[in-house]
């Protein structure tokens, strides 16, 4: 039977794994999963709250990939590079597990017909149609920096998802659902057993029922007020529908998360939020303030603040942002990306069919992955090789995949020299010990599975690198689900009781809408998009946002606790007045949680780890003898509250060699 | 820049229930309007949420009718610019256009091979199940792209 608005259609499916997102990370495992599953009988399904062709981080498109570590590099380079760029403290044995898998889904991804670009025995570079030797057979990608490789990516996201497809199956694949709750398991409350979810298309609510999911539903975009309030708020660096999901319903669900206090605050063209890494590492740009001065160079000395992480070759990049927001505090703004300059000493180097080029890859690296950016060039009459563009530090960004690390506490593999024991006091006893219990990216919470931006404490995973890790996902869960057979999941919620709790906005909406003549006014329930102003609002005053050029401190932390406390309480008087809007109010609960867990993290976290992300003004050191260690924490969804506790640090790779 | 929909090109899939640029926003921005009391125009579809559009063109490189364009964000932007894709199946034309009329044309290539034919599992192994606790994926260095890493380097071994 058909449902209808307020009165929804119920589904009840049982499967034994759900992939819960169609980004990387799920297309990754989809594509792995099944054939680990030949012959198992596993019921496997995928839930996009998008289109997958479109769907996730990727969905523009990309111009490169920034994780391959090629034949040249060893895992343990990479371990190290990404443990400087997040001030020391990252999980090494994720890092070098992803460093040595990567590899594996870029390959796949030339062979599908990713055009990657090349670079021939002259030296000389050519886009990835010329149908030169492929990576997997010794072909030199274009490398735009230590890591990164260049491609023709607009349709990255759209080959990914076709391979993804195929593997899976259509039959097996629900797009426009959205997944807004998991459900423990009624025999054991650290198992997971269930989630529930609705269609943004029909008047339909899913409750699923399996043994292991895959939760990789992105990062969180749009906690924090953006700069552009209008219509430009859309242009988010990082895509605008990556609410926190990942991170909220892991939280509600018990799972244990790591390192939440970490951000990402990334430079980027100013308004259009346009990438730079192929100006700075391609085109071999620099960075100046309103006085041609490169602010780099100028700030220097500002790198001996923060040994050794200001000391490697590359700082860390909260590090690059400090030294910039120097000159924007004391008033030399603005910053400039000195494209004239870069273009023309390029122009002497090149030959002249690269010079031909060098104008299309400098469009393409925008048309490719920020339209936007070259929609602000054009209104304005900018050309790179006439005009200067502004760089901007953005609103900042939660995410564990790109250069930040917050998200998931998770398994590691157990051949790298993972601690098996905990050194810190106070961890909760229900919660493992050391970092690997057994099955490969699982979190606390038994089932369940994260992987991309869900993934904590081990960034610069990027594309690839998510593609991967849903791969180790896959066979982690295949092998869960044979462990456990007999197991059969029990929710701990009545269907009734989840319904009811999914379509609530809509109930607050049919019941109250006629006690107002504006149907936007209303004492009695409060709009998502106002909701969501009001965390925007919070988060940018009180928790480091731009508008106090990223400070905040003990006392204004504790005034935002109040606020968020009060925020929390009436996103139950969320409305929705239609399915867009139902979607809305989920994702701006998603936010709400996340931000939460930010804000409490920071509390935690007596020091300014990340000079340029954020600052607390009451601590503001990085204090290596106290604060070199993770801040985890679980949440209580009974009692609403959030424990934060520490976790010791180790290395399993020498640090010191990024400093010789 | 939020896309916008024009009167004059958008036939709204041609009475389907669900549009192509509905099919495909990420964001879940793009909706019909089937008898024309949203926007005034019946069968035609609308941005309904233009300061959530994240401009990532997907709804434009995918309409049938090239009825979709974007009018940059308003907040942000001068008028008079603008930027247009043309997506085949293996390139992509771009027509851009500066407020000054300056006019730069672009063709990328956005694939090598043809779109639907891939088999993801064609001439590769199947999985060995014996293995599923090693490291490395089902078809374990087919790929040649596995990187055993120097042990050495391990230090907490």
């Amino acid at each position: 039977m058909a449902g209808e608005f307020g009165n929804p259609e119920v589904v009840e499916e049982e499967v034994d794994i759900l992939l819960i997102g169609g980004g990387m990370a799920c297309c990754g495992a989809a594509f792995e999963i099944m054939r680990w599953a030949e012959g198992t009988d596993l019921k496997i399904k995928l839930v996009d709250k998008a289109a997958m062709d479109r769907s996730g981080a990727v969905a523009q498109g990309l111009s490169a990939i920034n994780t391959y570590i090629g034949t040249e590099q060893d895992p343990a380079d990479y371990a190290r590079m990404v443990s400087n760029d997040l001030m020391g403290i990252t999980r090494d044995d994720l890092a070098y597990d992803l460093g040595r898998h990567v590899d594996e889904s870029v390959h796949l991804f030339e062979e599908w017909g990713l055009p990657i670009w090349k670079t021939d025995e002259n030296g000389e570079r050519h886009d990835g149609s010329k149908g030169m030797t492929p990576l997997k057979d010794g072909g030199k990608p274009v490398r735009s920096g230590k890591w990164q490789i260049m491609i023709n990516g607009e349709s990255y996201k759209w080959i990914v998802a076709e391979a993804a497809k195929k593997a899976l199956g259509i039959d097996n694949i629900e797009e426009r659902i959205f997944v807004v709750e998991l459900i423990n398991d009624k025999n054991d409350s650290n198992r997971i057993a269930g989630a529930v979810g609705f269609s943004t298309r029909d008047h339909k609510v899913v409750v699923y029922k399996f043994k292991a999911c895959l939760l990789a539903a992105g990062g969180c975009v749009n906690l924090f007020r953006p700069r552009s309030v209008g219509e430009g708020q859309g242009r988010a660096w990082y895509p605008v529908w990556n609410a926190g999901s990942t991170y909220a319903m892991a939280a509600e669900a018990g799972a244990e998360l790591t390192l939440m206090e970490n951000r990402f605050v990334p430079t980027r063209f100013k308004d259009g939020y346009g990438p730079v890494g192929a100006w700075f590492l391609l085109f071999k740009a620099k960075a100046t303030n309103a006085f041609e001065e490169v602010y780099m160079d100028r700030n220097k000395e500002m790198l001996d603040d923060y040994p050794p992480y200001g000391h490697a070759a590359v700082p860390a990049s909260c590090l690059r942002n400090h030294l910039m927001l120097k000159e924007m505090r004391e008033g030399r703004g603005p910053i400039y990306m000195d494209t004239v300059t870069a273009l023309a000493t390029l122009r002497e180097t090149l030959s002249p069919r690269e010079v031909k080029h060098l104008e299309a890859e400098a469009w393409e690296d925008f048309l490719d992955m920020c339209v936007g950016q070259c929609g602000i060039w054009v209104g304005e009459n900018i050309e790179p090789e006439k005009k200067n563009s502004e760089l901007m530090p953005t609103e900042p960004y939660l995410l564990g995949s790109h250069s930040g690390c917050c998200g998931i506490w998770v398994s590691g593999p157990t051949d790298v020299g993972a601690p098996s024991d905990e050194a810190e006091a106070g961890v909760p006893e229900h919660l493992p010990k050391g970092w690997n219990w057994g099955y490969r990216s699982m979190t606390t919470v038994k089932g369940l599975f994260t992987a991309g931006d869900g993934v904590g404490a081990s960034g610069h995973k990027f594309s690839s690198g998510s593609h991967a890790e849903g791969r180790m996902c896959a066979k982690s869960m295949v092998k869960y689900c044979l462990d456990n057979k007999d197991m059969k999941p029990e929710l701990d919620r009545s269907v009734e009781d989840l319904v009811a709790d999914v379509y609530k906005p809509v109930r607050n909406y049919l019941e109250h809408k006629d006690y107002t003549t504006a149907i936007d006014i209303n004492p009695h329930y409060i709009t998502p998009k106002m909701l969501q102003f009001r965390l925007q609002k919070i988060m940018d005053e009180y928790v480091a946002g731009v508008a106090t050029y990223y400070q905040t401190n003990g006392k204004m932390l504790a005034v935002a606790g109040e606020k968020l406390d009060m925020l929390k309480e009436d996103a139950e008087k969320m409305r929705a007045k239609d399915l867009h809007e139902l979607l809305r109010a989920w994702e701006n609960y998603h936010r709400i949680i996340t931000a939460e867990a930010h804000m409490k993290h920071i509390e935690f976290r007596q020091e300014s780890r990340y000079p340029g992300f954020y600052y607390r003004s009451d601590y503001n050191i990085v204090d290596e003898d106290n604060w070199k260690c993770f801040v985890n924490s679980i949440y209580d969804k009974e009692s609403k509250k959030w424990t934060c506790f520490k976790r010791k640090h180790v290395d399993l790779v020498d640090k010191s060699k990024l400093f010789k | 820049m939020p896309t916008f929909v024009r009167t004059d090109k958008c036939d709204g899939c041609k009475g389907q229930d669900k549009t192509a640029c509905m099919y495909i926003c990420p964001h879940d921005l793009m909706k019909l309007d089937k008898d024309g009391s949203e926007t005034g125009h019946a069968m035609k579809a609308f941005n309904q949420e233009p300061e959530q559009c994240w401009e990532c063109y997907s709804c434009v490189k995918i309409c049938p009718q090239q009825a979709i364009e974007a009018r940059h964000y308003a907040d942000i932007v001068p008028l008079g610019g603008s930027v247009q894709p043309l997506r085949g199946t293996d390139s992509i034309m771009w027509t851009i256009k500066f407020r000054n009329g300056t006019m730069k044309r672009f063709k990328f290539p956005i694939r090598t091979t043809p779109e639907g034919s891939i088999e993801p599992y064609a001439g590769k192994p199947s999985a060995d199940m014996s293995k599923i606790e090693d490291n490395g994926f089902f078809n374990h260095n087919e790929q040649n792209g596995y990187r055993e890493g120097d042990r050495s380097e391990l230090i907490n071994l």
